[in-house]
This record gives structure tokens, C-alpha cells and sequence, in this order.
């Protein structure tokens, strides 16, 4: 609950100039289903298998990509000087 | 183990937070995705040296293996080609997957649970809903972007609100089933059957330029679904982590409505401007009162300014002329001209849109100046160069209080000497109004394609040396 509430106080200090990033970023880190995909891949049932892994495919795109896109964002944001 | 497992989750999150953080500056926002990312690299690590999965035996660790690799690849291809002016595009395909994974995962956990107690199945209703919602929504909010299938425009249809009413209701009532008879796994395919049909029907009455305030809607439930699923594992820090993006999501879109002093229920009914469109009225406005200009002329008023703004809308996006008009400010700056660009938060199709394309363009982000900080401005500004935007600029919001836009917080573009608006035709922009703004006495307007315009500026500009 803390945590939520710190992170609301954060958020809401980022700039417009960076909220097409937060929103990749924070896209990526919703990603954290993926540890429940993991969780559910590892199951015995063959259903929940196949439902956790394609979880999982799902997940880890959301995971890489995020990062990796908002990445490749940030690193254009840059001051001449 | 446990502790071990809880305290690296726990330095997870810690590196979440500390990451957001890192984006409330540009300096810092490259170090703060990095630490996003360890945080997620330790979460996986840890999840994977759990008990419960190592000991599940080599088959299952290929699976999951196999799974991150494929996830992997198509993620690192998506953000390696996916090019600047689609990143609209990509965050939707992002806010879907997230949503997505959130109802698999639900599911899965449901099929394996032989009794699930009552929270775990609230949370799965919660989860197969919101996830669903989030995975459809999203992936119309994706075609409207792309242009595919469905138009740009609202669709709308008598009943509409009333139909999704029904359907969500529906849902639920299938909910309290599951939550009654876990063994009804049916009715969880029902579920995120309705909440599918009922996602797609909440996006496409949003129109074009209301995206900003979907993208950032969708955004939010992706981060609601993960949390639920949290609920659903009893796992904390998907809790804590799916609220965070449940929290921003929730924050950006508030913005996204205050910038066009709508509220939320207004912009999620949709269709505005669609019976706002009145011809004549527009006859009225521009009759005889519309300047056409060249790119000869506009070079010759540059030559005498000392303060330039540009103004840029989705236009520019789509035109893609972000490299073309860095150009032309860079060319501008170095007679010593001081060139500003004035950001709207709604320019574009996503929050920050605009902001995107020019950094991409490597435009300086202390040029980029945000509303509130550049409007006192226009009165000392000699030329605003208005690009591809429309109503973010149309001073009717501010005079006329009968307008569909009155009292949104525009750009006092009409306030500097001279105004020069690149734009196809006098066509009216999302909203559906004719604008006074290109009917000013200070404006002219400079028909043609956005990159075209620009570089025939660029070039009479040189000529002027």
C-alpha cells in the first residue's frame, strides 16, 4: 500500500515532455504477470500449461519490448550544448 | 526460500519505483528504464529458482524457456523496427498483450486450483474482465491508429451505451456464477467472451484525436489486470506493481481530460463534433477572410522575427516532417533567431506524442516548452508556425462559450504578431468547427502537404541569405 502510494507521488512528478515513455515503461513493467505465467507454465495440469505459456509469450513481449522501446525513446531525448 | 523469494520481490519493486522516478527528469530517465529493468530481470530470476518451478522438472523449464525466448524475440524485433511515428501504435500493442497475459494467467490458475477460495475467484472474474477489456480495447484502438479496418472516426449506433450496460452486466452475472460453482470453468469462457465483444464496443465510439485519453485509459487497466492476477496468486508484488500502472494510467488520463476540459464519461461516450458540423456557419467565418500565402512571403517575415514558435499537431506526425522542421529551426537559430515549439498535451495521438517525435528529430528538449510555460509568451513572439494542429489552437474555446470546445485550455497562438498555419485545406479538425484563428487578420495560411511546405520554406529561407 505504501509502495502504491509513493509511487502515486512519483508519478505524478513526471513531465509531459516524458509521458509517452512512462507509458512504454510502465506498460513494460506490468509485465509482471509474467512471473505468474512462469508460475503457471511449471503446473502439472496440461491445460494451464498451454494457457501459461501462451501468458507467458504474451507477457515477455510486453516485458522486452517495453523496456527496449522506451529505451530507444529515452536515448533521443538529448541537450545540445 | 520463502524469505529469500519475498525480500527479492520486494527489492523488485523497490526498483520499480525508484525507475518511475528516474522519468521525472530527462538526465536521469535512461538510468531510471535501466533500473526498471534489473527490477524485472530479479523478479524472473527469483521466480525461477522458486521451488515450485525448478522443481517442476526440466520439461517445464524448457517450456518457460522456450516461451520467454519467443515473448523475447518478437518483443526486441517489435522495438528495434517499430518506427517513431507509430509509437501510438506500439503502446496500444503493449497495453493489449499486458491485458491479455493477465486473462491467460487467470484462466490457468483457475483449471489448476481444485477449490480456489472466494477472494481467488473475485479476483479471476476481476482478472478475465479487465483483461479482456484491456486486450480488445486495445487492439481496436490499434486498427483505428493504423487506419485498417475500422475509420478513425467514432462509431457510434443507437443503444450503444445501453448494449454495453447490458453486456457488463451480463459478465458479472456470469461472474457470480464462478465465484458460486468454481467448477463452472464455462463460465469463465463466457466471461472473456462478453468482456471481449464489450471492449471492442468501448473503444470504437473514441475518435482520433480523443486517443491520447484511451491510450492512457488502457494503460491503466493493463496495470488493474496484473494486479487482480496478483490477487488471484496471492502474489504481492504483482499487486503492488500492477496498481502502480493501475495509478499512472489513472493520473495520465486525468491530464489528457483536463486538456480538453472534458470529463472522462464525455470523451468514453465519444462522438463529439458529430452533430456539430454546420457549413455555413463556416462559410460565414472565412468568407473573404482568409490570406493565402507563399513560402516566399512566410521567408520574408522570418527574416525580420527575432522569436519564432512552432506550434505541432498530429499532422506533422502524419506528414512525418519532424526532420524537415528541425531543419528549418536550426537554420533560423543560427541568424539568431530564438525558436521555441509550444506543446499541447492532447497534440497527437498519445500523451507526449509530440514530444516523441521531436526528440527524435533531435530537437533540444528544453525547446520543447509545455502550455502554461510558453502561453505568456505569444504576446513577444513575431511568428507562430501552426503544423498540422487545429483545435488545440482555436481561439473559439476561449471566446465563445456556445462552441463544443469552449473553456479547453488552447495555445494563444493568435496572440503573436503573425500567425502561419500549414495545413492542407480549410477542413475542420476533430472537433468539427471552423476555427476564427486562420480568418485572423494576423494569419495567414500556407496550403499544402506538411513535409512539403516545410521544405519550400526551408529553401526560400536559404535563398534569403
Amino acid at each position: 500500500m505504501l509502495a502504491v502510494f509513493v509511487g502515486f507521488e512519483v508519478i505524478t512528478k513526471v513531465p509531459p515532455l516524458l509521458h509517452t515513455p512512462l507509458m512504454s515503461g510502465s506498460n513494460a513493467i506490468s509485465g509482471i504477470t509474467i512471473i505468474g505465467a512462469m508460475l503457471s507454465v511449471s503446473s502439472s495440469n496440461q491445460l494451464t500449461v498451454i494457457l501459461g505459456f501462451a501468458a507467458l509469450v504474451l507477457a515477455t513481449i510486453n516485458v522486452v519490448g517495453g523496456f527496449m522501446v522506451t529505451n530507444r525513446m529515452l536515448s533521443m531525448f538529448k541537450k545540445r550544448d | 526460500m520463502d524469505v529469500v523469494v519475498d525480500l527479492s520481490y520486494l527489492v523488485a519493486s523497490v526498483l520499480f519505483i525508484l525507475g518511475i522516478r528516474g522519468l521525472t527528469h530527462p538526465r536521469t530517465a535512461v538510468r531510471g528504464n535501466l533500473l526498471g529493468a534489473s527490477g524485472m530481470l530479479i523478479a524472473v530470476i527469483t521466480t525461477l529458482l522458486d521451488s515450485q518451478v525448478f522443481g517442476s522438472g526440466l520439461g517445464s523449464l524448457g517450456f518457460i524457456l522456450a516461451g520467454i525466448a519467443l515473448g523475447g524475440g518478437i518483443g526486441a524485433t517489435l522495438a528495434i523496427r517499430i518506427q517513431m511515428t507509430a509509437m501510438p501504435e506500439m503502446v496500444a500493442l503493449l497495453n493489449a498483450f499486458g491485458g491479455g497475459a493477465s486473462a491467460f494467467v487467470a484462466g490457468a490458475v483457475l483449471v489448476d486450483t481444485a477449490i480456489p477460495g472466494a477472494q481467488a475467484l473475485v479476483a479471476t472474474v476481476a482478472s478475465g474482465i479487465i483483461g479482456s477489456v484491456t486486450f480488445w480495447g486495445s487492439l481496436v484502438a490499434f486498427d483505428k491508429l493504423r487506419g485498417l479496418l475500422l475509420p478513425d472516426a467514432p462509431v457510434t449506433f443507437p443503444g450503444q451505451q445501453v448494449l454495453n450496460g447490458i453486456l457488463a452486466l451480463v459478465a458479472l452475472g456470469f461472474g457470480a456464477w464462478l465465484v458460486v460453482d468454481p467448477s463452472a470453468t464455462g463460465a469463465y469462457l463466457a466471461i472473456v467472451a462478453i468482456a471481449s465483444i464489450l471492449g471492442i464496443l468501448l473503444t470504437i465510439p473514441i475518435g482520433g484525436a480523443d486517443m491520447p485519453v484511451a491510450i492512457a485509459l488502457l494503460n491503466s487497466y493493463s496495470g488493474l489486470a496484473a494486479a487482480s492476477t496478483g490477487f488471484v496468486l496471492s502474489n504481492n508484488i504483482l499487486i503492488i506493481t500492477g496498481s502502480l500502472v493501475g495509478a499512472s494510467g489513472i493520473i495520465l488520463t486525468r491530464i489528457m481530460c483536463k486538456a480538453m476540459n472534458r470529463s472522462l464519461i464525455n470523451v468514453l461516450v465519444g462522438a463529439i463534433g458529430a452533430e456539430n458540423e454546420d457549413a455555413a456557419d463556416a462559410d460565414t467565418i472565412y468568407e473573404g477572410r482568409i490570406k493565402r500565402t507563399s513560402a516566399e512571403e512566410v521567408a520574408m517575415l522570418l527574416d525580420t522575427a527575432k522569436r519564432v514558435v512552432i506550434v505541432p499537431g498530429y499532422g506533422l506526425a502524419v506528414s512525418q516532417a519532424q526532420h524537415q522542421l528541425r531543419d528549418l529551426a536550426s537554420l533560423l537559430e543560427t541568424r539568431g533567431v530564438e525558436v521555441e515549439y509550444a506543446i499541447h498535451p492532447v497534440a497527437g495521438r498519445m500523451p507526449g506524442h509530440m514530444n516523441v517525435l521531436l526528440a527524435e528529430a533531435d530537437v533540444d528538449y528544453d525547446q520543447l516548452k509545455e502550455m502554461d510555460v510558453i502561453n505568456p509568451s505569444f504576446g513577444q513572439t513575431d511568428v507562430s508556425i501552426v503544423i498540422g494542429a487545429n483545435d488545440i489552437v482555436n481561439p473559439d474555446a476561449r471566446t465563445n462559450p456556445k462552441s463544443p470546445i469552449a473553456g479547453m485550455p488552447i495555445l494563444d497562438v493568435d496572440k503573436s504578431t503573425s500567425v502561419v498555419v500549414i495545413k492542407r485545406s480549410l477542413s475542420p479538425g476533430f472537433a468539427g468547427i471552423p476555427n476564427p484563428l486562420f480568418a485572423a487578420d494576423n494569419t495567414l495560411m500556407l496550403f499544402g502537404d506538411g513535409k512539403q511546405a516545410i521544405l519550400e520554406l526551408l529553401a526560400a529561407v536559404q535563398e534569403n541569405a
